[in-house]
């Protein structure tokens, strides 16, 4: 598990859409959607695939690895977060891209090096349980 | 729209930018739009069609005593005011107006305002501002270090793109930020968000601006030399930048420009002048390429090599940007009154015998763009 934190972060606008993914969080599974027609998966949640249109979606466990695909070094005070913090967007092995914290590592550009393999862990902050990501394999 | 068909009579910024704390974000808008009529010699009265984005165009037209018979509140970001010169145009020419007035103001700096103008995306809310991405700063940035990866973009070249425009700001008495800059100092300002450091990120300022459009047949009634409307374009993409389709290129720059350079029939050589929306200083790169004036993976070598600085073959973002001249939060209304000036043939930093230039805006985290391609041959 990575370090924990002071402060809780802000709170999402909860939409019932997504209410799958947040309470599979909090059993430490990373839930995605797919396709019942075309195969396409995605995510964020929604009741339809945007490829086709289709509403016969089903909600599936995603592996959690994924790629580091771009991040940056955030300075900046947010809630639940001590800068300098990576803010970075990873690339899941299912192919949907998400928002996430690095953690594991340090926060550096040596360490943060893009297309890196990672894993999703997941982290309580607050009354939340948020997917987090660390590499897969040692730093330097 | 037909090209040439419209143009912009009047065109004026509020009458103090920077910081106003005199004025309310409304009132911002009111003082540019009177002083766009005064430059075209209108009354409120002629005005018959409104746009304005970031408030409800009502708001905007009661504040001035204006009674119009179209308006158009499209809110897609920075880039607003942009795609309200194409709705307009093509209001104007189905007969749905004659005069339409386009209004911006914004109390970035000093916050005299009820509400931030983008909307909040529900997706961004939800999963980004977990994570920390809360501000344009941690948000619009983040797709840099994969571009600057897969285009070879260096930090020193990124760095370029700020001491350039600051180098056009410099001719602008209207800039906030006039000092020279060099790479050293862009490079060696606060880190805000890695690879971003402070000179590589937007002014926070107060403003506002407004244009006056009409049909070209009654362009020659005003004492403006006119600015005809020759191509547009505009195009949405992802509500936040998590699902920006791909970070190296931006889908909706390419639809955008596409539209505009074919409604107005012109070649990227015809360009003498260009504007690119530059909230951080890899906006414009991307524009460079997804527009097609340069090559992918060119875009960094063009800047640095001198390219679009003062007395280059593509002067871009001649006012200075929102990196140096100024940044309400929603600049595409700025970029839009250096085109115009630049057609009109006053700006302090003037290209000698531009006759063709693009306004390109982006709106959001590359949420949106729109395009216009202005000139001063009828
Ligand atoms: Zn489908």
């Amino acid at each position: 598990m990575a370090e924990t934190q002071q402060d809780a972060p802000a709170q999402p606008l909860l939409i019932p859409e997504a209410e799958d993914f947040w309470q599979a969080a909090r059993r430490g599974q990373l839930r995605l959607q797919r396709c019942s027609a075309c195969e396409h998966a995605f995510f964020p949640p929604r009741p339809f695939c945007p490829a086709c249109g289709d509403r016969r979606v089903e909600n599936f466990t995603a592996t959690g690895r994924a790629t580091l695909y771009s991040y940056i070094i955030s300075h900046i005070p947010a809630p639940g977060h001590t800068p300098p913090y990576a803010i970075a967007v990873v690339e899941l092995e299912e192919g949907p891209r998400m928002m996430t914290n690095i953690v594991g590592c340090p926060q550096t550009p040596q360490a943060l090096r893009l297309d890196m393999p990672l894993q999703v862990v997941f982290q309580a902050r607050g009354d939340m349980t948020l997917p987090l990501f660390e590499p897969a394999e040692p730093t330097p | 729209m037909t090209p040439n068909s419209i143009a912009v009579v009047g065109a004026a910024e509020s009458t103090r930018m920077g910081t106003v704390p005199e004025l309310g974000q409304v009132a911002l808008h009111a003082d540019a739009a009177l002083n766009a009529l005064a430059d075209c010699q209108l009354s409120p009265a002629a005005i018959d069609g409104l746009a304005t984005a970031g408030h409800d165009p009502a708001e905007i037209a009661h504040y001035l005593g204006l009674e119009p018979a179209w308006t158009d509140g499209t809110s897609v970001g920075g880039c607003s005011f942009i795609t309200h010169v194409r709705h307009a145009a093509a209001a104007i020419e189905a007969g749905l107006c004659s005069t339409v007035l386009i209004t911006h103001g914004e109390s970035g700096r000093s916050g005299h305002r009820t509400h931030r103008p983008l909307f909040p995306s529900q997706f961004s809310q939800q999963f980004e501002v977990p994570f920390g991405a809360t501000i344009p700063p941690t948000k619009f940035t983040l797709p840099a270090l994969r571009f600057m990866k897969d285009c070879n973009v260096s930090e020193e070249q990124l760095a370029m793109v700020a001491v350039v425009q600051r180098e056009w700001a410099a001719l602008h008495p209207r800039a906030t930020a006039r000092e020279p800059v060099t790479v050293a100092d862009v490079l060696g300002s606060r880190m805000i968000a890695y690879p971003f450091r402070k000179l590589m990120c937007c002014l926070v300022s107060d403003g506002g601006g407004a244009l006056v459009l009409t049909s070209a047949e009654r362009a020659n009634d005003f004492p403006t030399r006119p600015v005809y409307v020759r191509g547009t374009g505009e195009a949405v993409e992802s509500p936040a930048i998590t699902w920006m389709e791909d970070f190296t290129t931006s889908r909706a720059f390419r639809a955008s420009g596409k539209a505009a350079f074919a409604e107005a029939g012109i070649s990227h050589a015809d360009v003498d002048h260009l504007m690119i929306y530059d909230a951080f200083a890899h906006v414009p790169l991307y524009g460079l390429q997804d527009l097609g004036f340069v090559e992918r993976g060119e875009a960094g070598a063009f800047v640095a090599e001198g390219h679009t600085r003062p007395g280059g073959r593509l002067p871009m973002n001649t006012n200075g940007g929102g990196l140096s001249y100024m940044h309400s939060g929603m600049y595409g209304m700025y970029a839009l009154q250096e085109g115009v000036r630049q057609m009109r043939g006053t700006s302090p930093a003037q290209v000698d015998g531009a006759e063709v230039s693009v306004v390109h805006g982006v709106g959001g985290m590359f949420s949106a763009a729109a395009t216009v391609v202005l000139t001063n041959v009828a």
